[in-house]
């Protein structure tokens, strides 16, 4: 089913990017286009097959419960578009 | 000795290697040799989007000195370069991004350290599609990389800028990273070697993020021989990485002289059907008669789920995607936008600023899938697909070593003709996905040209951890063919 501007105006909301009325039937079109090739593959009866979230069926590791990490806080920090005394700077969340 | 030196230094990297073994030329005067052609072709192909001149020059002095000490190592003293997706401690490292524009890496990756230590010599980042999504590197927010065999045409992507600077000769090796095709297709699209190792080979540590489950880190040089030494000095278990894979070291090097005879190639038939273009099918038959005449033989096998990688893929690669994306919010590095009335505002035009146009649809695409009710439908349907593509490869390899086929079905196309179809771009990785959704390794090699004078590249695959006998079919060829040692009329 096609797609519309309302399921591109939520997606886009639940992404976090804004799209702007201007764009938004270009983008509306272009999904729909990706989702008609995707589309395909839905039709695959797939009854009792385990899905395959890794290449090699690997299990991850589980390592020492100990500290392994040194502080970098500073060099990670100076890399933020805004910090002071330690912390990330955001507009006001609570009134 | 300037005349000698001069055709020395656009060798592949083994020969470079044992020119400096041999004293007959410094790690200082090659990597001017390289900066000098970088400089020389950078304007006309936008391959590099940074050079790092004096640290080069400090890391070339360091092994000249390593080899005065007698602690040279194979790789000691050859140049190198790295695509902008690898971080690289106190250079800028973009992704392609507007996003990450001036962002500059607090630490190295793990395979950038690991050819560090090898004494290789860093030179710069390369160009790419914007955090590696796209075949062709228009996607880059630097502009796009052009094709060293013809200027109007894309080099191939996401390593479009490493393609490129191998393929022109700037410099005789350099890193990518292959999700759904992102060393092999440019590769091919460009002339040159590109080898995608088997999945947690070479960890992911420090390479920043694009699908967590495909990304795959790897090289591209001139030629197999040259591949599997420098794979050599770049695998290896990583803790950082926990998909990283702990097993006894290898010489990947170490079946490259051995004779074809009895080697079975498997040749998938819904490789060769229409689609491809008949220039590329005739380069890899012929290629195929060549690896006969060595002693191998072909099987006919069949993948009858192949033609599902495509979509399967643009399920999951968008999903992890989407997820991995969601850090670039503005709050602890990277871009942020200058006017907003609140925090979601801020997130919401940060990214809409930050991103391009294809990153921003993957993202929206991954969010569809992964959003409440359509879970199962999608990704789950992906997964369960998955594994229905790597189980036909596992019922092949046990009629064949190796599975050869093109690497794209198409030689390079022009720059701006995909653009505004992104479905049609995307069929670009139609039989490298596969490889990423498996996590089977791959190399694509040169083997012909099409009627324009454009590279046609030749896939060899083969089954987990099967790198030294891809390697093994890629020399043989390349010891009685010449594909690889031909120069694009756009080398400086």
């Amino acid at each position: 089913m096609p797609l519309s501007i309302d399921d591109v105006r939520r997606i886009a909301r639940l992404a976090r990017i804004e799209i702007t009325p201007a764009e938004a039937d270009d983008v509306r079109q272009k999904l729909d286009g990706i989702f008609a090739m995707i589309g395909r593959m839905r039709a695959v009866d797939t009854a009792g097959i385990a899905p395959m979230s890794h290449a090699l069926d690997a299990v991850l590791p589980m390592r020492e419960d100990q500290v392994t990490e040194s502080d970098h806080r500073e060099a990670y920090m100076c890399l933020a578009p805004a910090a002071e005394a330690g912390l990330y700077l955001v507009p006001k969340v609570i009134e | 000795m300037v005349h000698g030196v001069e055709i020395v230094l656009t060798a592949p990297l083994a020969d470079l290697a044992a020119a400096l073994a041999a004293k007959l030329v410094s790690a200082v005067e090659l990597t001017e040799s390289v900066l000098r052609r970088i400089d020389a072709a950078n304007p006309r192909l936008n391959a590099f989007l940074t050079i790092d001149r004096e640290g080069a020059l400090d890391r070339a002095r360091a092994a000249d000195a390593a080899r005065t000490a007698g602690k040279a190592g194979p790789l000691t003293g050859i140049p190198v370069a790295h695509k902008d997706v690898l971080m690289t401690a106190g250079l800028r490292t973009s992704c392609g991004s507007r996003m990450l524009e001036n962002f500059v890496a607090p630490y190295d990756a793990f395979v950038v350290q690991r050819l560090a230590d090898a004494g290789m010599v860093m030179v710069g980042k390369t160009n790419m599609d914007e955090f590696a999504m796209g075949s062709s590197n228009e996607n880059s927010f630097f502009g796009p990389v052009r094709n060293p065999w013809n200027p109007e045409y894309v080099p191939g992507g996401s390593s479009g800028g490493s393609a490129a600077a191998v393929s022109a000769r700037l410099v005789p090796a350099a890193t990518g990273t292959d999700t759904g095709g992102s060393i092999r297709q440019p590769a091919a699209l460009s002339g040159i070697c590109g080898l995608k190792p088997t999945y947690g080979v070479c960890s992911r540590f420090g390479l920043i993020a694009f699908a967590s489950s495909l990304d795959t880190p790897g090289v591209l040089a001139q030629t197999a021989q040259d591949c599997a030494l420098l794979l050599n000095a770049m695998a290896g278990h990583d803790p950082r990485d926990s998909t990283s894979i702990d097993r006894p070291a290898e010489d990947y090097a170490r079946e490259l002289g051995r004779p074809l005879d009895g080697v079975r190639i498997g040749l998938p038939k819904e490789y060769f059907g229409e689609g491809t273009e008949p220039p590329v099918i005739e380069a890899i038959e012929a290629a195929l008669g060549e690896l006969c005449k060595l002693g191998a033989k072909t099987v006919e096998v069949s993948l009858p789920s192949v033609d599902l990688a495509v979509p399967v893929y643009y399920v999951i690669a968008p999903a992890e995607a989407s997820s991995n994306l969601s850090r670039f919010d503005g709050t602890r590095y990277g871009h942020r936008a200058a006017r907003y009335a609140n925090l979601t505002d801020m997130y919401e035009k940060t990214r809409a600023e930050g991103f391009g146009a294809e990153v921003k649809r993957r993202i929206l695409v991954g969010t569809y899938v992964l959003s409440h009710g359509y879970y199962d439908a999608y990704y789950l349907k992906a997964q369960q697909v998955r594994r229905l593509i790597a189980e036909d490869f596992r019922r092949a390899y046990e009629q064949c070593d190796v599975i050869i086929g093109p690497t794209s079905p198409t030689t390079a196309f022009k720059l701006g003709s995909k653009v505004d179809d992104p479905v049609k771009m995307y069929l670009n990785d139609i039989f490298t996905v596969a490889g990423n959704l498996t996590g089977t390794p791959g190399i694509s090699i040169p083997c012909g040209f099409d009627q324009r004078g454009l590279p046609v590249g030749m896939l060899i695959q083969g089954r987990h951890f099967g790198e030294a006998r891809i390697l093994n079919v890629a020399h043989q060829y390349q010891l009685v063919t010449d594909w690889h040692r031909r120069t694009p009329p756009l080398a400086p």
